[in-house]
């Protein structure tokens, strides 16, 4: 499993590599050539427009690992302090966040993600906005749960005792006993961000034409499954192998890190 | 929640009349038009009459085809109820059975052939597997419609497309369930009794085994509304994930409030009653109260 995930994850980012070395044409359109089936000049065929699918897949994953990281880095460094200095305060900063947080979470799923992108608008920085807006959330509540833990802990009253600032506390006495819990949650919501930011760019949302993205080539491949089926079965394919592969790397992390079995918090 | 989806939806940057009439139309006609929505209201009017109206059933006129928009809810709510009640018992029919054997056969083969089914079932977004299902059931082997809403048969694919989703999530839960309600004492003392491991496994674990998985279905139904916006959409099935994504085509904002809204309502309630149901249930939190 280790392997696999290790394996699948290097393979994507060797491919991404490779792409910027051989100065592949993602964009590049072929009227002559649409729609055809893996051939030696074109390995995985062509979209409806003529345009190398492997070319695009490759810079596809380009782009959803940019968002992916983009938006999990964002959304743990916001969520994460927010928590730890709600859980830290305590009073009415905690009370009027929680009920932020349980406005935020009465949406189920991606919806208010995609309410989020209607109103921006489509476009790679929106919905890298709208992914964020939404994100944060769940490090929050993770966060602020696990410092009011922490903040009865005897090496934080000790710390506070002895004069240091809350600031200082939160710092070095808080923040790195927390950290090992929120990246994990942060390796399992990446798949999450992901299959999020393929839904936006699915529904036309996202990620804008000529730019190659997961969710975009999804739609286009959905209209022309009956004519070609391989379209919509390699980019799937794709998608699968890498959403696994980061699920995968989650357990990994989960296990090194050893959150679950510490008794610690 | 009404507020939010308010705000929201009032900070779009176009301007929803210039789109209606168009780049040619006269300043007095839009006006006109901005007087009959109320958009030369100050915001919190326009947000005081909302809610006024919400209260009342009403939830404004369409922009786009100027009907009622709680006659096009009523018209979308049913197909997408119906759809999401279909998937949960495809996920509950095929999940559950799945768990309870992975976790009886706990290490064999059979085990670990469910866990990888159902860990690649869980990375399978819907708008793959919809395709997938499409192309399988409908283009090759031409037993099931491909889409649309015609006939009862319709059903199956998209209702597949979310339920096999579901059932790999609820299939894992059984499982840790189930073997951790197994090493419990009250196991023993029914097998020290004699009973047969079938009467052990039905009367005594299965009940206890299954109370947690009810707020897990609680949970999933809100992940199941919002995946129906991207199965409507692959299937042309007229509920209300189709209508919020073609509000959003066609800028008709207040239908897509009322969407967002509806969604977001229900799920608040199904979780509710999840937990009322749950109380029901389970005899030891009622001993809190």
């Amino acid at each position: 499993m280790k392997v696999f995930s290790l394996l699948t994850l290097a393979f994507w980012l060797l491919l991404v590599l490779l792409g910027h070395l051989c100065q592949l044409q993602p964009n590049q359109i072929d009227l002559n050539a649409i729609l055809q089936w893996p051939s030696a000049q074109h390995w995985l065929g062509t979209d409806d427009l003529g345009r190398d699918i492997l070319a695009r897949v490759i810079r596809g994953v380009e782009v959803s690992l940019m968002v992916t990281l983009l938006v999990t880095a964002f959304t743990m460094a916001i969520g994460l302090s927010i928590g730890l200095i709600a859980g830290y305060k305590g009073g009415r900063l905690d009370t009027a966040l929680m009920q932020i947080t349980n406005i935020f979470l009465a949406f189920p799923g991606i919806l208010l993600a995609i309410a989020f992108a209607a109103v921006l608008g489509a476009g790679l920085s929106n919905l890298i906005l709208a992914l964020c807006l939404t994100g944060w959330v769940t490090y929050a509540r993770l966060a602020r749960g696990q410092s009011l833990a922490l903040r009865q802990r005897l090496h934080v009253l000790a710390a506070e005792s002895l004069g240091a600032s809350g600031w200082r506390v939160m710092r070095l006495h808080m923040f790195p006993m927390l950290i090992s819990i929120v990246l994990v949650e942060a390796a399992y919501s990446m798949a999450s961000v992901m299959i999020a930011e393929a839904s936006l760019s699915f529904l036309g949302l996202g990620i804008q034409a000529p730019e190659a993205s997961w969710g975009a080539m999804l739609r286009d491949a959905v209209r022309f499954m009956l004519v070609a089926p391989h379209y919509v079965l390699i980019v799937g394919g794709c998608m699968m192998s890498l959403i696994l592969a980061i699920n995968l790397g989650g357990d990994v992390l989960r296990d090194r890190l050893d959150v679950r079995s510490e008794g610690r918090l | 929640m009404v507020c939010l989806t308010f705000i929201l939806l009032h900070l779009i940057p176009g301007d929803p009349v210039d789109v209606m009439l168009g780049e040619s139309a006269s300043g007095a006609d839009r006006v006109a038009l901005r007087m009959q929505l109320g958009l030369d209201q100050s915001l919190p009017v326009q947000f005081a009459q909302y809610v006024l109206h919400l209260l009342q059933g009403d939830f404004g006129t369409s922009i786009h085809t100027q009907t009622a928009i709680s006659q096009l809810l009523w018209q979308a709510y049913p197909a997408t109820l119906l759809l999401a009640l279909v998937a949960l018992a495809i996920g509950l029919i095929v999940g559950i059975p799945l768990g309870i054997w992975s976790a009886l056969k706990a290490g064999h083969w059979q085990d670990v052939m469910i866990t990888m089914l159902s860990i690649r079932l869980a990375a399978m977004p819907a708008f793959w597997l919809g395709p997938v299902l499409m192309l399988v059931f409908a283009v090759w082997l031409g037993w099931l419609p491909v889409s649309g809403m015609a006939g009862p048969a319709s059903i199956l694919l998209p209702a597949l497309t979310l339920g096999l989703g579901l059932s790999a999530i609820l299939t894992r839960m059984t499982r840790t369930s189930l073997l951790e309600v197994l090493n419990e004492d009250f196991i023993r003392t029914a097998r020290a009794k004699g009973l047969t491991e079938r009467q052990v496994l039905l009367q005594h674990a299965l009940r206890a085994a299954l109370l947690p998985l009810l707020t897990i279905v609680g949970l999933q139904m809100g992940s199941l509304l919002a995946g129906a916006v991207i199965t409507e959409t692959i299937f042309s099935w007229n509920g209300i994930g189709r209508l919020l994504v073609e509000s959003i085509e066609k800028r008709d904002y207040p239908v897509t409030q009322a969407c967002v809204l509806v969604v977001a309502m229900s799920y608040v309630f199904i979780n509710q009653a999840t937990d009322l149901v749950y109380r029901w249930l389970d005899p030891r939190t009622r001993g809190h109260q």
